[in-house]
């Protein structure tokens, strides 16, 4: 999984989340990894995240979805205006989809599950501090249901946003599928480069489309 | 309520106090007079009083009948009584009466309102214009009395949650009908009274009086009706709020901290530590983000709270597939990933392909040697498609060993009876993925 990267530089990383003991955790877990990885601060709240993350400029904020006084979300809505070069990745243990699509739209670039693996979180950490986004299978799940075609759906007011392309739609199914970028590549005869492209397009409808059904779906389902 | 002994020793004393009784309805410490609803004419007072002076109900509707005759005690207690003492808790009732204690009740109330009028007119010491308006409003007022308690009774039937507007609304038109009726006949009784006494040319003005009065009373207790009103909302949100702490403080003690427990005493068995945390987590989750889950509101919780204890009794394919994948993971310790798109009520071919995943799941847990699988299903509005996949060391189609051979039939073999499709792709080192289609019921087969 990996180019010449022997003499790279770690990606620096900020932690967000309200329990000190999940930040420790998360804090050991990628200490093993050190040489991809060196987490820079952490946050326990709102507004420690905001001044820590104005402070130490991280390349990559880890970011709870939950937390008191507005959540993930609000540390997007104040941060990202102002620094617009720190990237953003959920961690959360919600299966809720209204927060997945929610700090999925507040500009995150990812979403991983606290189940996720030390090495898979390293890797997810690198990728998005590169452009990429990171698409738990959990979240092409999520997406690909928030732009299905279904019975009372709004119409389409802008079909470059509110439609995926074919293509979008089976590398979406293949990552809900578990499906590997690499996997996925081989499996559609593409590059790895071009369904980090598609993924990347997809990431972009679903912060920007303004499809009714993104937010009425959410709601619909109440999940939290 | 009611305590046997007691009543005993106090029988002697209370068959006189049955006259002052209405003044000192809390005589006895621990037991208080409450009306009967069950053995009910008009209130619901005497078989209450029956009920607390442990005498038989005919006696106590025959003193009332009877005390009309000396200076109307008897109506009089009956009124103040129904106006001072509770109705009685539903699940406190007596058996109920039967037809002939009805008759009874109901001759001694015409008995009694006739020896009310008959007596008056005789003593002449209530003039006839007054009989009549007067007669008049007190039926009235008894029907409106009457949908109070009703009002009330539905009030507990519904749980305690309807605030002011149960009083007011909620009941059914019949109820609606006999709350106007009764307006109206005390209405009429004032008007009566009214039409009698006062010289016809001044009874606009007196209607203007009244209503100017009534105006002003009502003006002046305004603030009053509104800390009334804001008083009952706030004591009913913070019940509602204390059930439901205390059901998410039962729901975390009877499963988290038991979870926690269990962990501590485990703590040198790592694949059962993990075993509880995983099968804790995703109860929790269940209850948290489920489809009938805890975030779906108050009224679904409880039901949350049984399907979590009761995970066989699933009504949806994300449900169904939810449990299967949770049993595989507790019986084989491995981690099951499941990814669901959409959303349909179970039916028998639905059954029949999630059986056939779920054994798709257990041949990867058994035979891939990785400790993770991938399940994905998505539900389309013609078909049906799960996917399950491992990463793991995979195997030759064709030199398949007898009992995978015959786990594979199972899958493929539920699949045909049912009109589904089977694809499998694998091959040594390459991991496995089974691939189920399945039809949706339009074009039903079995």
């Amino acid at each position: 999984m990996t180019t010449p990267e022997q003499d790279r530089k770690p990606v620096r990383v900020f932690l967000v989340d309200d329990h000190a003991l999940f930040r420790a955790g998360v804090r050991a877990e990628l200490a093993a990894h050190s040489e991809d990885v060196e987490v820079v601060g952490e946050a326990g709240s709102v507004g420690e995240a905001v001044a820590g993350i104005e402070h130490h400029h991280p390349d990559v904020v880890l970011l709870d979805v939950h937390m008191p006084d507005g959540g993930g979300a609000e540390v997007l809505r104040q941060v990202r205006p102002a620094n617009p070069a720190v990237v953003f990745l959920a961690l959360s243990v919600s299966d809720a989809a209204e927060d997945v699509i929610a700090v999925i739209r507040g500009g995150a670039r990812g979403y991983v599950t606290k189940t996720i693996s030390s090495q898979e979180l390293a890797r997810s950490v690198r990728r998005v501090s590169e452009g990429d986004a990171v698409f738990s299978p959990r979240l092409a799940g999520f997406v690909l249901d928030a732009f299905s075609e279904r019975p009372g759906a709004a119409p389409i007011a802008d079909p470059e946003l509110d439609l995926l392309t074919p293509r979008e739609r089976e590398v979406l199914r293949l990552l809900a599928r578990g499906y590997a970028y690499k996997e996925i590549a081989s499996e559609l005869f593409i590059s790895v480069k071009t369904v980090e492209t598609h993924v990347s397009s997809v990431l972009r409808k679903t912060q920007l489309s303004n499809r009714y059904e993104l937010s009425r779906w959410a709601t619909d389902r109440r999940l939290v | 309520m009611a305590t046997g002994t007691g009543a005993c020793d106090h029988l002697g004393v209370s068959s006189q106090l049955v006259e002052e009784e209405k003044a000192t309805p809390e005589v006895y410490a621990g037991r208080r007079l409450h009306r009967s609803g069950s053995h009910k004419i008009a209130g619901g007072v005497a078989g209450g009083l029956a009920e607390h002076l442990n005498v038989p109900v005919l006696w106590v509707r025959a003193a009332f009948t009877l005390l009309t005759a000396i200076g109307y005690i008897g109506p009089l207690a009956y009124v103040l009584l129904w106006m001072f003492a509770g109705q009685a808790k539903p699940e406190e009732k007596a058996p109920e009466m039967d037809a002939k204690e009805r008759q009874q009740g109901i001759a001694l109330l015409a008995l009694g309102v006739g020896l009310f009028i008959v007596i008056s007119l005789l003593s002449g010491s209530l003039a006839n214009w007054f009989i009549v308006p007067i007669t008049v409003g007190i039926g009235g007022a008894a029907l409106v009395w009457r949908e109070a308690d009703e009002a009330q009774r539905r009030k507990w039937r519904d749980g305690a949650k309807t605030g002011v507007s149960g009083f007011l609304g909620g009941g059914s038109t019949q109820a609606r009908v006999r709350l106007l009726v009764g307006v109206l006949l005390v209405c009429g009784g004032i008007g009566l009274f009214l039409y009698q006494q006062v010289s016809p040319t001044l009874v606009p003005v007196v209607l203007i009086a009244i209503l100017a009065t009534l105006i002003g009373v009502g003006v002046i207790t305004v603030p009053w009706w509104l800390r009334l009103i804001r008083d009952l909302d706030d004591e009913r949100s913070a019940r509602i709020r204390d059930q439901e702490r205390e059901e998410i403080a039962a729901h975390l003690h009877d499963s988290v901290l038991q979870t926690l427990a269990l962990i501590q005493k485990q703590a040198e068995s790592p694949r059962e530590v993990i075993k509880l945390a995983r099968s804790q987590e995703r109860q929790l989750r269940t209850w948290l983000y489920g489809p009938t889950g805890y975030g779906r509101g108050r009224a679904t919780a409880a039901e949350a709270n049984e399907a979590a204890e009761a995970p066989t009794s699933y009504g949806t394919l994300h449900e169904a597939i939810a449990v299967a994948c949770g049993e595989v993971e507790d019986t084989f310790d491995v981690s099951v990933e499941q990814v669901v798109v959409g959303d349909c009520p179970m039916d028998v071919r639905l059954t029949a392909l999630v059986q056939a995943a779920r054994e798709a799941i257990v041949n990867s847990a058994k035979h891939s040697g990785v400790g993770e699988v991938s399940v994905y299903a998505e539900i389309e509005p013609d078909t049906v498609t799960v996917f399950v996949r491992d990463r793991g060391k995979g195997f030759d189609p064709d030199q398949v060993p007898e009992d995978r051979h015959g786990l594979a039939d199972s899958i493929r073999g539920r699949m045909d009876r049912h009109g589904g499709k089977l694809r499998l792709r694998t091959s040594p080192g390459e991991g496995t993925e089974v691939q189920l289609e399945m039809p949706r019921k339009k074009e039903a087969k079995a």
